[in-house]
């Protein structure tokens, strides 16, 4: 049988361990991918046996190119989407990448005396977690490596992805509170979820089929 | 704060320079000409309205209102939509002008805006109220309407979509007790949020029949036959209400005969507590945005004193311009060429040609020559009868 939709359809996916894990989970559906897929440079990669475009982007620019409608589906961490706050449809949890959104800091922490500070890659979710618990903080954004900033005294706490841990005990911070679980999720652009309805429910259905069994 | 530059504008203002201001008077034209043809008449309204009155009133959240002071110390808003203006004027200069009311508009409005592309923080809207219908005839020929105007436009490939709130809230409101748990999924939907909404739905502990009932919603996307699925899904009076609503809709659409332009979309929620049956969204081809958006909104002329039920919708200018291919029209415009001694010469033929109609420029040879671009031009006319170096 073949397995393709009938309209070309632009999927924006981030490059790494989620674009390897969801090109999986299309290929256990059924979709045809090519073999050298994964170990493309190419940004853009066309995939005419499927009818699909492969947009291979940055995680935080993917929910953007679906916004925008240059995407019309896309494949992305929630964290991200809480960070972004873009207006696309949230789909589907595909139930991949799992890891969580947490609080860490050192061992011994304690609340300095004026507002604290917390060093992140998330301002927007750090600042709504701890507004949320009644927490007045001052929050830092930070590109990467951001166990540093507790390290080095930038910050007392970090608000980060944890996945298994390792990362944070190898710099000697602990997990101090899980703000909640994250997994990776399609979402879609309004429009294309209505003017190309078919094709990004067949992708749904396909991705839905194998989530449910797992 | 540095001083701005020279060239530096308001965050989200811009300019629009002639040849994209040619297609978008263009558009205007061929939209405005269409509403007119339906019996639409035009009003125009102030840029600036009192907060506590049309700024409230507004579909528009608080936060993205532009609000500055007058000089008595009371809060203006720069309009951010035409229909709480009009609902104003509706309820007030025409309050005794019998209903319904056909209105039509082409105006600027204002949001505040992040700074990104394609946000404008001022932009112009297109649409029409009719003001003082409750029938399913008066949604119908604002969804027909619309569907004209994008003809009319020239989009060429467009869908609308097509929601009813009463059926939406009538379904949560049979199968989920608890208000708070009712906003919070509207909510999800309004964020276009279905993982959350599931997510929610399990922690709601329903029964797994009352489950699979709101999961289904979320795949309520279709056509007529759509309408017996929804149905099926509930006894609640007010959504079997829509649903009766969304059938006769239905039967209107196809005695307008555009039913092949909508498709019906359930979950489909804008503007949480502002819209109050049926809603639509219209999606031209390859554009990221919705064009147009609309849908009735019962509750809004009550603010302004003269209740009355209400429908509406806007087509966003922007969108139609990238949806739009404009190809200009040939140039009928003459350029006529003279030196200083010819002036009366030229002043002269210019003058009867513009009675004409035509649209002609006139200049010195020897001063802008240079300068001139003749493409521009349908004919040019050499007064000075020198060599002809533009040819």
């Amino acid at each position: 049988m073949a397995v393709k939709t009938e309209e070309k359809l632009v999927i924006a996916m981030p490059k790494g361990r989620i674009f390897e894990e969801a090109a999986e989970l299309l290929r256990k559906a059924g979709v045809s991918l090519p073999p050298e897929f994964d170990d493309s440079r190419k940004l853009i990669v066309p995939v005419p046996e499927a009818n699909l475009e492969f947009i291979l982007a940055k995680p935080t620019d993917v929910p953007t190119y679906v916004e925008y409608g240059v995407a019309d589906i896309g494949v992305v961490g929630k964290d991200v989407l809480l960070e972004e706050g873009r207006d696309v449809y949230e789909l589907l949890d595909l139930k991949i990448s799992r890891c969580r959104l947490a609080v860490a800091g050192l061992p011994d922490w304690k609340p300095s005396g004026g507002t604290p500070r917390v060093a992140t890659k998330y301002p927007r979710v750090a600042s709504k977690y701890f507004r949320e618990q009644g927490q007045q903080v001052e929050v830092i954004k930070l590109n990467g490596s951001i166990e540093l900033a507790p390290l080095i005294g930038l910050a007392e706490r970090i608000v980060d992805i944890v996945s298994t841990g390792r990362t944070l005990k190898e710099n000697g911070l602990v997990e101090l509170e899980e703000i909640m679980p994250i997994t990776t999720r399609l979402i879609a652009n309004r429009v294309s979820y209505r003017m190309k309805s078919e094709a990004v429910d067949y992708i749904y259905e396909k991705f839905a089929s194998i989530v449910e069994e797992s | 704060m540095s001083k701005p530059l020279g060239f530096e504008k308001p965050l989200g203002m811009r300019d629009i320079l002639p040849d994209l201001l040619e297609k978008q008077r263009w558009l205007e034209k061929r939209v405005k000409a269409c509403m007119k043809q339906w019996g639409y008449q035009e009003i125009s309204t102030p840029t600036l309205e009192y907060y506590d009155t049309v700024g409230e009133a507004s579909a528009t959240l608080d936060n993205r209102l532009f609000k500055l002071l007058d000089s008595e110390g009371k809060t203006v808003v720069l309009r951010p939509d035409m229909t709480a203006p009009i609902a104003r004027v509706a309820s007030s200069l025409l309050k005794e002008e019998p209903l319904p009311l056909r209105l039509m508009y082409s105006a600027n409005v204002f949001r505040a805006q992040r700074n990104e592309a394609g946000r404008n923080a001022e932009f112009t809207q297109l649409g029409i109220e009719y003001i003082g219908s409750a029938s399913v005839d008066a949604d119908a020929e604002a969804i027909a309407l619309a569907v004209s105007v994008l003809k009319a436009a020239g989009v060429k490939v467009f869908k609308i979509a097509v929601g009813h709130i009463g059926f939406l809230e009538g379904l949560l409101e049979e199968i989920v007790q608890r208000l708070e748990d009712r906003e919070r999924l509207k909510e999800f939907l309004y964020h276009r949020d279905y993982v959350g909404f599931r997510h929610y739905v399990q922690g709601l502990h329903l029964s797994r029949e009352n489950a699979a009932r709101l999961y289904e919603l979320l795949k309520l996307r279709g056509g007529k036959e759509l309408i017996d699925r929804a149905e099926s899904i509930t006894v609640n009076g007010q959504a079997r209400k829509a649903v009766t609503n969304l059938r006769q809709l239905w039967e209107a659409l196809e005695a307008y005969q555009v039913e092949k332009y909508v498709l019906l979309d359930l979950n489909l929620l804008r503007n949480l507590d502002y819209y109050t049956g049926i809603l639509f969204e219209g999606y031209a081809a390859n554009q990221g945005f919705a064009i147009c958006t609309g849908g009735r909104y019962d509750g809004l002329m009550a603010r302004f004193g003269r209740p009355c039920p209400a429908t509406g919708f806007a087509v966003q200018m922007d969108s139609l311009l990238e949806a739009v291919d404009y190809q200009p029209e040939q140039p009928s415009k003459f350029l006529i060429l003279y030196s200083a001694e010819q002036r009366m010469e030229a002043l002269e033929r210019a003058r009867k040609l513009r009675e004409e109609n035509s649209a002609v420029v006139i200049a010195q040879r020897k001063e802008e020559l240079a300068a001139l671009d003749f493409s521009q031009y349908a004919e040019v006319i050499d007064l000075t009868e020198e060599e002809a170096s533009w040819r």
